[in-house]
């Protein structure tokens, strides 16, 4: 096994939880026209969440994927409530503004209550060893968790009632209206939904590396240049622009500085911005 | 009856300026939240400790008066802006006559430009970057030993035992890492000792994957570097993780910490340069011995002192000796008298340079090598392993 | 013209209590906090420029500052030029700089805009971070020896303080002036309806390119100057994301649009945030206040207090603009 395609695989595994974490944020944008600034705030719960569970109930972190998963989805109701019901519709600084209230908020009730310094959860699944290289459990279960549930999301919004209805609303809000569908309700559940993906996706990496409040924001980042990537409201591309990021990052680093990363992940989000508006796979939005 | 009372009160406060009881107030940041968390405890309690015991034993006495000493403190939240604002604080508001500095060389920088604006007296502790040092300051003074010793102790043990080893330096872009890996790679090269592969992660850095594999790629056997403890901790078990075979792994600053045997088996092994250890047996010729620094200490907080705790108490030791031998809190003459001191405590010996373009670094102290080693009983201890004059055992070598 | 205009004058008296308060008794414990008032007023007054002109939300703002402050420390350090001179070149170099990149990214429109600004924000941060000569991400420190010239650290504290109270005012006339301008009305034209501007012969694109250039200068120079007063500057606090968004939040406060709307907005948020961080018990709780209270303005009242006092009292939209 060489070194690139040790760092590729690894690259792999960490852009498949990228793309789980963009596709919350795919999703909001998609169907309701929202730059959900609360989604880092979100991701960064979702690992408080794993560790006040984990320390509660000491099992298996990845089955407590479940109880927050269902937490998310609460939340984003609240948070659809409290800032963004308001806001739909209104000119895109509003929603912007709005979302990013309550993200000032999150992180100062979550500095509040756990500081800024370093949280860990600590459980390890064993790994997979190949030559020289291993591939830690944790980071091969959070790559195989995103998969699962972005599969589930596609199933979901492709082959039940409720998601599509959120489609048609996605497409055309008007016209669902005149179709008989509750949009209320329906905005309702998809920004639930959106936050639900950010808390589980955090929660998958909180076994990763020690985290703050603080530490969804580089998720955050790397989830508009994934949106961006692969254009809005299609979730399935969301995940697959998130392996491919992840697989350009494994495949640049053996050969330059680590450091070096983020400058270029930045520079290609404002070159695709500029060169493909409608993202590289996605289609057009207003 | 009123009269009486005024009478009375005016000749208590008489009496008590008769017996010239002063306040002195130090100032200082502490890390209390935020990534240097559990390095800036350590230091802090090496202060609150010696405030303790000088104010029982009646304060500091300088030229006829004693002076009770009160600390102002903030939390910096890790965070160099707040430290600007903070220290600014510390001198204008709350009237500090001098000045700790918060833990970690780039927090200390920033507070020496602030103190060094308003010419006013700043211990460092807990930051062995020497280049703040060289920017033309009048009144700081570091009791660290600077820098480029950190990894001079870890390489020369390396020499003894396995020449022919394949070094890689992974470490934290930040000035401390920098200051000390930038010449111990040349001191490497001198020692003839084979540098495979050397990169700097982004002070943030949570997630080394991608470096570690590319140290398993170099083939390096042995691993020098790191930064505090957030980043060296995960480091190391993120190492233990990918199963790296090293047969050295040297970190800085993170395994001195109490705190570190929480990683479990990744912790074993694993050796750090110190600025001081417990079995450093100086002969003190001010304040206490090093056992009844760490007995104190431990029977206060119920954990071992780490070098951070000494540095902590020894700042205050010096600065309490600097105020004796100057007879009062004048900022220029307790800097002449911190400028002459030349002496050996339970930390070691202590000796800042005046030489203008360095002024304050510390030119006296030396480090030592620790290791954590499984004792008899499989519980982990840290043994000083390197210079063998003062060792207290061998150093493991494979270390696991 | 402008001199006609008596929130002129009142920019001035405004500027000159900022000087005479804290000279007057030698406060130097008040300059610190005026002069903290004084920066957020500049990022606040030249945001307005693309946010409440011209209807472009930039959430990278503080890269124009944080770039000022490096280019104005690297050459008033290293390459030893006076203070005014190093401070006006980090301007310039920095306004061209916003040029070029405004030209490529200004052809976005709303959120892609916003985002794409974010971006400018990162790399620029994460070059910064990897560039040697000015200090990766240790940063540059200034020699102590540095404010010599200028008569020592204490005067040169007090000039810089001069130094940025002038920018402070020049940021607000800057913003009165261009709002009693044709080049403004082209501006809100832009903001209200951008293609029936282009259709009605604004040229969008150069007029977007020029205010988004305009916008850098002044917040460049002032970083240049603040940098140089903290001795120090370093990746981590030159490109605070999180400023630039508590940008947003002031411009939102005080009513977007207004010059005295971003001023009061300024002024009150940083009262807040400094009372709040010193506070013992509420300094965790500096960003949930603030954060609330955003989110009133944003829900119920979106022309902040600007729009409240002008709906009060409709007269003083003449006199305070």
């Amino acid at each position: 096994m060489s070194g690139v395609l040790a760092s590729m695989i690894d690259g792999l595994l960490v852009g498949a939880v990228y793309g789980l974490a963009a596709m919350g944020l795919s999703l909001i944008w998609g169907v309701m026209d929202v730059i959900n600034l609360t989604h880092g705030a979100m991701i960064a719960l979702g690992m408080f969440a794993m560790y006040l569970l984990f320390g509660a109930l000491m099992t298996n972190a990845y089955v407590l994927l479940l109880p927050v998963m269902a937490a998310g989805l609460l939340l984003g109701i609240v948070v659809y409530w409290m800032s963004v019901h308001r806001v739909v519709g209104r000119p895109m600084l509003m929603s912007l503004l709005s979302t990013f209230a309550v993200n000032m908020m999150v992180i100062g009730i979550g500095t509040a209550i756990w500081s800024t310094s370093p949280y860990n959860v600590n459980f390890s699944l064993p790994g997979i060893t190949i030559g020289a290289y291993t591939f830690t459990g944790n980071h091969i279960a959070a790559a195989i968790g995103a998969v699962v549930i972005a599969l589930a999301l596609q199933l979901f919004l492709y082959h039940t009632r409720t998601g599509k209805a959120i489609r048609a609303v996605a497409d055309n809000r008007e016209a669902a209206e005149l179709m008989g569908i509750s949009t209320t309700a329906v905005l309702t559940i998809a920004f639930g939904i959106g936050i639900a993906l950010a808390c589980t996706s955090g929660a998958l990496v909180s076994t990763l590396f020690p985290f703050t409040i603080l530490s969804g924001a580089t998720y955050q980042l790397k989830s508009f240049v994934v949106t961006i990537l692969a254009g809005l409201g299609k979730p399935f591309g969301a995940l697959v622009a998130g392996v491919l990021l992840g697989l350009l990052e494994g495949v640049v680093t053996p050969f330059i500085a680590v450091s070096w990363i983020p400058l270029i992940e930045f520079g290609l989000f404002v070159v695709v911005l500029v060169a493909f508006p409608q993202g590289i796979f996605g289609r057009a939005t207003a | 009856m009123k009269n009486v009372a005024l009478l009375a009160s005016v000749l208590i406060l008489l009496v008590t300026a008769g017996f010239g009881q002063q306040t002195l107030t130090v100032g200082f940041t502490e890390s209390k939240t935020g990534a240097l968390n559990v390095d800036s405890l350590e230091q802090y309690r090496g202060f609150e400790l010696w405030r303790d015991q000088v104010n029982a034993a009646g304060g500091i006495k300088a030229g006829g008066k004693s002076y009770n000493i009160k600390f102002a403190s903030y939390d910096d939240e890790s965070n160099s802006k707040r430290v600007q604002q903070l220290y600014t604080r510390l001198i204008l508001e709350d009237k500090a006559d001098f000045l700790f500095s918060p833990y970690s060389s780039p927090l200390t920088a920033t507070a020496a430009v602030v103190t060094e604006q308003y010419g006013k007296i700043m211990l460092t502790t807990g930051a062995a970057e020497g280049k703040t040092y060289t920017l033309g300051n009048h009144c700081l003074f570091q009791m660290f030993a600077p820098a480029p010793e950190y990894l001079k102790v870890a390489l020369d043990a390396l020499k003894t035992k396995d020449p022919k080893a394949t070094v890689a330096f992974v470490y934290e872009d930040s000035s401390f890492s920098v200051a000390v890996v930038t010449p111990a790679k040349a001191y490497a090269q001198q020692l003839g000792i084979n540098v495979v592969f050397t990169e700097a992660y982004a002070p943030a850095t949570t997630d080394f994957s991608a470096i570690i594999d590319k140290v398993i790629a170099s083939k390096a056997t042995v691993l020098l570097g790191g930064g505090h403890y957030a980043d060296g901790s995960t480091l190391a078990r993120q190492l233990y993780g990918h199963k790296v075979p090293l047969k050295m792994l040297t970190l800085l600053v993170a395994p001195d910490s109490p705190q570190w045997t929480e990683l479990g088996d990744a912790a074993v092994g694993v050796t750090v340069p110190s600025q001081w250890a417990p079995q450093s047996a100086f002969k003190a010729q001010y304040g206490p011995s090093g056992a009844d620094f760490a007995k104190a200490y431990a029977a206060k907080y119920n954990t071992p002192p780490s070098y951070e705790s000494a540095g902590g108490y020894a700042s205050g030791l010096i600065l309490q000796r600097a105020i004796e031998q100057s007879g009062g809190i004048d900022t220029a003459k307790v800097a002449d008298a911190l400028n002459a001191t030349d002496i050996t405590t339970f930390y070691g010996r202590t000796k800042f340079s005046t030489a203008a373009n360095e002024h304050g670094l510390q030119v006296g102290h030396s480090m030592v090598l620790a290791q954590w080693q499984k004792d008899k009983s499989g519980k982990l201890v840290k043994e000083v392993v390197w210079p063998l004059a003062g060792k207290s055992a061998n150093l493991v070598y494979p270390m696991r | 013209m402008i001199l006609r205009r008596p929130f002129f004058w009142i920019i001035l008296a405004i500027a000159a209590l900022f000087l005479y308060l804290p000279l007057r008794s030698n406060d130097v414990s008040l300059r610190e906090d005026l002069i903290l008032i004084a920066i957020a007023i500049i990022l606040a007054s030249n945001l307005n420029l693309m946010i409440g002109y011209t209807g472009y939300v930039n959430f990278g703002h503080i890269v124009f500052y944080g770039l000022g402050g490096y280019i104005g420390l690297y050459l008033a350090t290293v390459l030893g030029w006076n203070l005014v001179l190093s401070a006006l070149m980090a301007g310039l170099a920095v306004s061209v700089c916003a040029l070029l990149f405004g030209l490529l990214i200004l052809r976005l429109r709303g959120a892609y805009f916003a985002l794409a600004t974010i971006g400018v924000l990162q790399a620029v941060q994460a070059f910064v971070a990897n560039f040697d000569p000015w200090g990766r991400s240790t940063g540059m420190y200034l020699s102590f020896a540095v404010y010599q010239p200028l008569g020592g650290a204490m005067r040169a504290l007090w000039l810089t303080y001069y130094l940025i109270i002038a920018v402070m005012a020049l940021s607000m006339i800057l913003s009165l002036a261009i709002k009693n301008s044709k080049f403004g009305l082209g501006l809100f034209a832009i903001r209200e309806d951008e293609d029936a501007a282009v259709v009605l012969g604004v040229n969008a694109t150069v007029y977007k390119a020029i205010i988004y250039s305009v916008s850098a200068f002044l917040p460049a120079v002032a970083g240049a100057l603040m940098f140089y007063k903290n001795g120090m500057i370093d990746p981590s606090i030159a490109f605070e994301y999180m400023l630039s968004l508590e940008g947003i939040v002031m411009l939102m406060l005080g009513g977007q649009g207004a010059v005295m709307g971003a001023a009061l907005g300024a002024a009150l948020y940083e009262k807040l945030r400094s009372f709040l961080l010193t506070s013992p018990t509420l300094s965790n709780f500096h960003l949930v206040i603030a954060g609330g209270l955003l989110l009133l303005v944003v829900l119920f009242a979106p022309g902040g207090l600007i729009g409240w006092f002008y709906r009060v009292l409709p007269r003083a939209r003449k006199v305070i603009e």
